[in-house]
């Protein structure tokens, strides 16, 4: 392979990694300063343990978004130096932002969090989490402000070859980041949610510190409810925007081939597995669907991936314009259909926690286990749609992925830090997913150190 | 044309800070890393050494995203050349600094010998590479490295390691290594402390010849002799001296010395590189400036106003963290504590309801 399609991998793999802990972590913090509000409010015993409890499984998911998250910062450097050079004066600021206004923020807080039980007044320790949560939320925005200019650049010009920021207003406040961010904080509160509601399902099927996980799932359901909803509602918005600023990614999520009005939406289709097949053997679609979805019109015009590329010859030379056809497919659906499903899941939930009859479901609480792990399935499956959709482009019409590369690292480098990293990385997943479950498993303690003495971090802290 | 404007002065300047103030930080947190494994007798003793770092370690890393992260946005240029170029280099590092931070979050996670010992390795070999290792990048990019035209690397991993590199790397590892020393006697009590104190005492030696033959080597090879430089080698060379005075006497001041030795070292360094971001070995033509390495003057002023604004607001609160934390630890603090309940235990057994332990800095506010 050679160093660019070797780059790829690695980044694709250490990116997808990192993003396991990202989506967790702001879920589980905001779950966590929730439940610790109640704590503060209500002075009742079980928020304390709820606060312990999901604080642990949080501070484990931080520690591993920490040490992978410096490998993603870097890694642009070092794979991707023409990149750099090329975008540096306009994405190095919201990275350099993220930094300054969150990261220090968020780590610092961590640690007053964590080492404050006892030492800090109530009211300064609950702020302290609530810094922690807001902090990985504005991280978020950073660096989606970032990742949104590669897929609709705004506020530049072309100086001798390279972009040059003309307004930050203008690329933070890019129409798609404002999208981004909310779909990807609404699917991390899902994705925390989810685990926190699976978590207690289990403890609950099992008739284990019921107080505790009663209570933890009625807070996360109706959070999940009103996330599931509203992820759907902004994806749709966010689809729109993309038909309009990226038609090929769109072209490709459903394979729309050659351009039509009314077009319908696919939900089963073969086809070749080529960057451009010709078309599809066998489909199966819901007439004038696609066109709703991506227009609000159902008889407007779907431009299909044959007039796209033709047309950016045009404009852009000679190649092949279109992404992996097959990937964007199936990786859009994936996403769609576990948004569909968790949605249906988590209103239903809150249907019968309503009729006060949650706890004793014994079908719902099973289903809330298993489906627990979907929300990072279908977060791999959008940052793939996402990314691999904009192929051949790292920046949508202005820099193509093979120029992005870094000429002088060897493929022999490259294969080193791949192998290094995804073995690492694999180890690591098996010992945080063992760490990770035990804790899990055991429930609360029984009897937590008494809270306002010095030593009240214990059992969470080192 | 010029070779550098005033605000890309400003963002020289300021990156050099970001790099000292991680380098002043976690300098500590690598020898306080290296020394946990032989220092701490038991498993109480560990986790004393452990806790003196607890609370600050994740956030004296950020200082490196950050100087990462500034580098990008106003000299991509360098930001390029470098990280690209120094790819194994950084790779090593990046892998250490995983298995450390994991390490500290997951050495407490089981009760068994081996576990710890196993992340114990980690937290050691993963503070001590990148100790070196930072010293031999900052070696090569002040003493020039292959790069050509196109401001592209075309060396390889073993040409980073010459011998003048390499003791680079091993005066930053001394000096972290003492400096973490001092900075666990001065923060930990009893038995830990009295033995770092004896490690610190000794540490401090080789710390000081190291820096100083390397500093002189690198100031031999420029010529005319940079003045600037000269003096604020010769500065770090006296304030690590000093350390070693001070280390038998009071501890807080030999950190302050040491402290003040590793700024010098690095605005040793910083002038030494200033005007340039990276030296060509192939030819001085190449050699990258401020002006070459730099982003636009829009986006140098939006980055001097962000930092103008949030410096000083995380100087603050980090600081105000140390402030909180600044209670020294012994591993009595730790008794025969494993879990949360044994806590409970302890203090039944001593008497007390559990209600009436000391609160140290904790205020209670009368709650609702």
């Amino acid at each position: 392979m050679t160093s660019l399609e070797l780059a790829r991998w690695q980044f694709g793999i250490t990116t997808l990694y990192h993003f396991i802990f990202v989506p967790l972590t702001i879920g589980l913090a905001f779950f966590t300063a929730y439940a610790q509000t109640r704590w503060y409010r209500t002075d009742d015993e079980k928020w304390k343990k709820a606060t312990r409890f999901w604080g642990k499984l949080m501070l484990i998911s931080f520690a591993l978004g920490v040490a992978t998250g410096i490998v993603q910062e870097f890694q642009f450097g070092m794979n991707w130096s023409d990149y750099s050079r090329f975008v540096g004066d306009v994405f190095g600021a919201p990275l350099a932002m993220e930094g300054l206004a969150a990261f220090f923020v968020e780590s610092t807080f961590l640690g007053l969090w964590l080492f404050g039980w006892g030492r800090l007044s109530k009211k300064v320790h609950l702020a302290t989490i609530w810094m922690v949560s807001g902090s990985t939320i504005l991280s978020a925005y950073f660096i989606l402000a970032a990742n949104s200019w590669m897929q609709h650049p705004v506020g530049y010009e072309m100086v001798d070859g390279k972009a040059q920021l003309t307004s930050i207003w203008a690329v933070l406040g890019n129409s798609t980041a404002l999208y981004a961010f909310a779909h990807t904080i609404l699917a991390s509160l899902l994705t925390g949610g989810m685990v926190i509601a699976g978590i207690s399902a289990w403890h609950l099927l099992r008739n284990s510190h019921t107080d505790v996980f009663k209570g933890s799932l009625r807070m996360v359901v109706p959070v999940l409810a009103v996330a599931g909803v509203t992820t759907i509602g902004v994806g749709h918005f966010n689809g729109v925007l993309m038909s309009e600023q990226q038609p090929m990614k769109m072209a490709a999520a459903d394979a729309v081939f050659d351009t039509t009005e009314g077009a319908g939406l696919s939900l089963f289709a073969v086809g070749s597995m080529e960057s451009n097949p010709e078309g599809l053997e066998r489909n199966i679609e819901i007439p004038n669907l696609l066109s709703f979805v991506m227009t609000g019109f159902p008889r407007s015009e779907v431009q299909g991936i044959n007039d796209l590329n033709a047309e950016y010859r045009e404009r852009f030379g000679p190649g092949e314009y279109a992404p992996i056809v097959a990937v964007a497919y199936w990786s859009w659906r994936t996403m769609l259909g576990i948004g569909f499903a968790l949605a249906l899941l988590a209103v239903i939930a809150w249907w019968l926690l309503r009729k006060e009859r949650l706890e004793r479901s014994t079908k719902l609480l099973k289903a809330t286990m298993w489906m627990a792990p979907l929300p990072f399935i279908a977060s791999f499956a959008g940052w793939i749609f996402t990314e691999m959709g904009r192929q051949p482009w790292s920046v949508f019409g202005l820099l193509r992925t093979s120029d992005s590369v870094s000429p002088t690292v060897s493929s022999a480098e490259v294969w080193i830090s791949l192998v290094g990293f995804t073995l690492l990385y694999g180890v690591l997943a098996v010992i945080a997913g063992r760490i990770f479950f035990r804790i899990a498993g055991k429930g609360p303690p029984d009897e937590d150190p008494d809270e306002d003495s010095e030593n009240a971090h214990f059992g969470l802290a080192y | 044309m010029e070779e550098f404007t005033t605000l890309q002065l400003i963002w020289f300047i300021l990156i050099s800070v970001l790099w000292i103030g991680y380098f002043v930080l976690e300098g500590f947190d690598f020898g306080v890393g290296i020394l946990m494994k032989t220092l701490g007798r038991d498993e109480n003793e560990k986790r004393a050494i452990l806790h003196s770092i607890g609370p600050v370690w994740d956030g004296n890393e950020v200082w490196l995203i950050v100087a990462g992260g500034a580098t990008f946005a106003a000299f991509p240029e360098w930001y390029a050349t470098l990280f690209s170029g120094f790819y194994l280099a950084l790779f090593v590092i990046l892998v250490a600094l995983i298995v450390r931070n994991v390490g500290f979050e997951f050495w407490g996670k089981r009760d068994s010998k081996a576990w710890r010992n196993g992340w114990e390795w980690c937290i050691l070999i993963g503070s001590a590479v990148p100790a070196l290792l930072w010293g031999v990048a900052w070696a090569n990019i002040i003493g020039g490295t292959p790069i050509n035209a196109e401001a592209d690397f075309t060396g390889n991993f073993f040409d980073l390691l010459s011998a003048y590199a390499l003791l680079g790397g091993l005066a930053t590892l001394t000096v972290f290594f003492a400096h973490g020393a001092i900075f666990l006697t001065m923060r930990t009590k009893g038995a830990v402390s009295a033995r770092a104190g004896k490690v610190a005492r000794v540490a401090i030696v080789p710390a000081v010849a190291v820096t100083a033959v390397w500093l002189a080597w690198t100031l031999s090879r420029h010529d005319p002799l940079e003045i600037p430089s000269l003096i604020l080698a010769v500065l770090a060379v006296v304030a690590l001296g000093t350390a070693a005075v001070l280390v038998r006497r009071t501890v807080w001041q030999a950190f302050a010395a040491t402290t003040v030795a590793i700024v010098m070292f690095f605005s040793s360094i910083f002038t030494y590189l200033f005007p340039n971001t990276m030296i060509s070995s192939t030819d001085s033509a190449f050699d990258m400036t401020l002006n070459f390495s730099s982003s636009s003057e829009y986006t140098l002023t939006v980055m001097t106003v962000v930092a103008v604004l949030l410096v000083p607001l995380v100087l603050v609160y980090q600081g105000w963290t140390y402030w909180v934390f600044r209670h020294r630890i012994s591993a009595e603090d730790f008794g025969d504590v494993k879990t949360p309940v044994d806590l409970l235990d302890k203090r039944k057994r001593e008497g007390g309801d559990g209600k009436n332990g000391d609160t140290g800095t904790g205020q209670q506010p009368a709650r609702p």
